[in-house]
């Protein structure tokens, strides 16, 4: 499901040899609210986060995460695959509202 | 001319030692580190070893501080890093984060910006495939807190 926040993605390279380590760092904009703040009239601000970050390649995942209320605002994540097939790189983040964002980009393996 | 009877001075001697025993108690209320280490490795000893916290020794800012954890592993299908669970033991909670790799990960690998509440010690565990877990812990000193609170 398609929302207004678009994340940033950047792979360090658009093409690789087949076995290469490819990077990826996304950063998606979310409060990140901790469920720890109290508002102005002293209530409990309720947590949202984004709880999940799954990275697929060609469909197959390559990498996943689960983060807690203790990951930064505006959630920065780094981390690397193999270079196996072409295809689609799809970065999912899910929100615990069950909301997810979607970013997109692609590799070449030559 | 006051004089203070013999029970009166036991009493107050005993209420003294009571509250220098609360005193001794350590300082950092324990958040639920040790349960969830438990819960990870299902009991098993992490051997200390093969993994590798990046962090600042000292956090400018609490509310964002880069963290790095690798793991030294061949990442092929007869021995890769399938988990790597990160907690810190000065938060309200010590999850932090879970990562998930596979040898298509190619290497085990992940950074990110975590919240610190206070001055604590980050512990990386890494669960092997083929069941075993290996650890590292790095203090990291805040100077201010990120927890918003």
């Amino acid at each position: 499901m398609a929302t207004a926040v678009k994340p940033r993605i950047k792979l360090d390279k658009k093409e690789a040899k087949a076995g290469e380590i490819v990077e990826v760092k996304a950063l998606v904009s979310h409060i990140m609210e901790t469920g720890q703040r109290k508002d102005a009239q002293g209530q409990t601000i309720p947590r949202k986060i984004l709880n999940k970050f799954t990275c697929t390649v060609a469909g197959k995942q390559v990498f996943a995460a689960e983060f807690e209320p203790a990951v930064s605002a505006n959630p920065y994540i780094q981390f690397k695959f193999k270079a196996t097939e072409s295809g689609p790189v799809v970065l999912t983040w899910h929100d615990d509202d069950g909301s997810t964002i979607v970013g997109e980009d692609s590799i070449k393996v030559t | 001319m006051v004089r203070y009877n013999r029970r009166q001075v036991l009493a107050a001697g005993a209420g003294v030692l009571a509250v220098a025993a609360l005193g001794v108690a350590p300082a950092r209320a324990a958040n639920d580190s040790a349960e969830m280490i438990a819960k990870f490795t299902g009991g098993k000893a992490p051997v200390e070893g093969k993994v590798k916290l990046d962090l600042p020794e000292i956090a400018e800012n609490g509310n964002t501080v880069p963290m790095t954890v690798s793991v030294e592993s061949p990442m092929t299908e007869q021995s890769y890093v399938s988990e790597v669970l990160v907690i810190g033991d000065g938060n309200p909670r010590a999850g932090m984060a879970t990562f998930h790799f596979s040898p298509l990960s190619g290497v085990a690998e992940a950074n990110t910006r975590v919240r610190l509440a206070a001055t604590q010690n980050i512990t990386a565990i890494a669960k092997m495939n083929d069941g075993s877990f290996y650890t590292v812990s790095k203090q990291v000193k805040v100077t201010i807190g990120g927890c918003g609170g």
